[in-house]
């Protein structure tokens, strides 16, 4: 079988028994991508070949003398390309930050770099992680490698593209509001929101601080596992990050049933506007869930048709603050010809950042103006309050709730683009766990008709990552849908 | 029906250090007016009693000892800047005429 086909955790068995060297990796996902990306537009910036084959040789010639490998060791990952990667630019997809060059890595990027991977690119996404779709990044959307006319998701589009399509064997999301889990779903790949704070933001571009978290998109939930064990942690960089131990992920992923886990099925997340063939493949996962010894209960979260308008009060005011520091003065764009410094901070805004980023500036900052900050901020944040108790309250009864990740399969490239609040409308069954915080995991379960895939998302109580992973590995190895791969047409 | 003015949306890209062109005023306006119809709905809930939540992170203050560490140095502070000078970063002039 390809190198390249092979999952995190095949990949590393077969680099630790010594039966493949870090070069022989790095040259068969150089030549993977070399003929898939033309296609698919995954990334914004590739390592270049030299450097990354320089790289490869180091980690073989130093693995002779230690004998000893990290789990990450010489894997090929490509990084969402608004993580800071120090020396190599950071774009966030955004003629803002286009030429910007971190001086520093954000912590994730410290702890992966430990243990020497393969870094092979920075991947594309909406611009500054605003959008369900790429098609809001300045250099064009990625394609989904299922059908290369729609949609790959959003923000992470490229990340889950490039799992999806084989050019990297795992990705670096991050999840607003549904970013990593979405485009996950789309591209038929795994995708995982740790509880908010497990994860250091120190080093993620900013867009809704009280919402961003960094999570792995991978081709198993034993790759996401393997990946999360490297994430997670406490970090005094992040003040919000959570003091707080954590066991070792790929424990969770061993069981192969649920039992004694009461699965909650929230009936306000299969109403009306959600696709008939969404819902039946999802109450068909409900049905494995069942059988694999989980109890299912009916339970209701009031609160949820709020949600949407919510975050997009919340998510739009903290961006427009957050965004705020693009001023052309110490990094990124600055429009030339400016005669004064505030003529200069306007056209360099106005030039820098594209249409869906000014339209949520211009509504956080509406919600956050004189006259309406009560009405509309403040209302918000009342209403995340609520949304939270829902949750609190049916995790007294619940271990775990199971829901669909987006009411359709992936939509075709355009088709939402002049309607921002459709497209908005999308993130319905994503939105809530970001609210509150929790953990989440897509992961596939089916195919649509017309060979899109089909995502179940799984949601559990804060900081129990360990009781996600193990229901979602459950259900992964009843099923055979990981074994489904897109054929990439040329 | 939310209704936001042109002069209002003249207002917010004002607040937002924007400039909008003629035929984004008026997308923006039509786009932001669909929005805020539509989150509206949320004047509908009665969240009296309800305490707003700014953060779902466990810590809420955190502080740390004040001591002296490495930072970047001037020049890797500097090599981002559109425009840079002896250390400086350079801007226009500020005070107008």
């Amino acid at each position: 079988m390809a190198l390249f086909k092979l999952t995190l955790q095949e990949l590393q068995d077969k680099f630790t028994s010594g039966e493949i060297t870090a070069g022989e990796i790095a040259r068969a996902y150089l030549l993977r991508i070399s003929q898939v990306e033309p296609k698919i537009k995954a990334y914004i910036s590739l390592t270049p070949r030299e450097e990354l084959l320089a790289h490869a040789q180091e980690i073989d010639d130093g693995l002779k003398a230690w004998r000893k490998t990290e789990p990450l060791m010489a894997m090929p990952l490509g990084i969402k390309d608004n993580i800071c990667t120090k020396g190599m630019r950071t774009t966030c997809g955004s003629r803002m930050l286009e030429h910007f060059v971190p001086p520093y890595d954000a912590t994730v990027m410290t702890k992966f770099n430990a243990q020497k991977p393969l870094i092979l690119g920075k991947t594309n996404l909406d611009e500054f992680a605003m959008g369900s779709s790429t098609e809001h990044s300045a250099f064009g959307p990625s394609r989904n490698p299922w059908n290369q006319q729609h949609i790959p998701g959003g923000s992470s589009g490229g990340s889950a593209a490039a799992v999806a399509a084989d050019q990297c064997v795992a990705a670096l999301g991050s999840d607003t509001g549904g970013s990593i889990r979405q485009p996950a779903a789309c591209c038929g790949v795994v995708g995982f929101k740790p509880t908010y704070g497990r994860v250091s933001r120190y080093g993620l571009v900013a867009f809704a601080s009280s919402l961003d978290q960094i999570g792995p998109i991978t081709k198993t939930v034993t790759d996401a596992a393997i990946m999360f064990n490297a994430l997670v942690g406490y970090d005094p960089l992040d003040s919000t990050s959570a003091k707080r131990d954590f066991p070792d992920y790929t424990k969770s992923a061993k069981k192969k049933d649920i039992k004694k886990l009461v699965v909650g099925v929230p009936q306000e997340y299969f109403t009306e506007g959600l696709d008939p063939e969404v819902a039946e493949k999802i109450q068909d996962a409900i049905q494995v869930l069942e059988g694999m010894g989980g109890k299912i209960q009916e339970v209701t979260l009031p609160s949820t048709e709020r949600a949407i308008a919510t975050y997009y009060l919340i998510a739009t005011a903290e961006a427009s603050s957050n965004l705020a520091r693009y001023d052309g003065v110490k990094y990124g764009f600055r429009a030339k010809e400016s005669k004064e410094l505030a003529e200069m901070y306007h056209s360099s805004r106005s030039q820098g950042f594209g249409p869906e980023v000014k339209r949520r500036i211009m509504l956080g900052t509406y919600a956050l103006s004189a006259g309406y900050y009560d009405a509309y901020y403040a209302k918000a944040q009342a209403v995340r309050t609520m949304i939270q108790r829902d949750f609190d309250a049916v995790f007294q009864e619940v271990d775990l709730l199971v829901s669909p990740v987006m009411p359709s399969p992936a939509f075709r490239l355009g088709e939402r683009l002049e309607d921002p609040l459709q497209m908005y409308l999308s993130d319905i069954y994503t939105i809530p766990a970001s609210l509150a915080g929790l953990p989440a995991i897509s992961l596939p379960c089916g195919l649509s008709a017309k060979g899109l895939p089909i995502g179940l998302q799984l949601m559990g109580r804060p900081f129990e990552e360990n009781i996600v992973l193990r229901a979602a590995y459950a259900y992964e190895q009843a099923t055979n849908w990981r074994s489904k791969r897109p054929t990439i047409r040329s | 029906m939310a209704s936001i003015s042109n002069n209002e949306v003249e207002h917010v890209a004002q607040l937002a250090r924007l400039d909008l062109t003629e035929p984004e005023k008026t997308l923006f306006g039509e786009q932001l007016n669909q929005i805020l119809t539509f989150v509206e709905q949320l004047q509908e809930v009665s969240t009296e009693g309800i305490p707003l939540t700014a953060s779902v992170a466990e810590q809420k203050s955190v502080l740390r000892e004040d001591l002296p560490h490495d930072g970047l140095s001037q020049e890797q502070a500097l090599r981002n800047a559109p425009e840079a000078n002896e250390g400086f970063f350079v801007v226009p002039k500020i005070i107008g005429k």
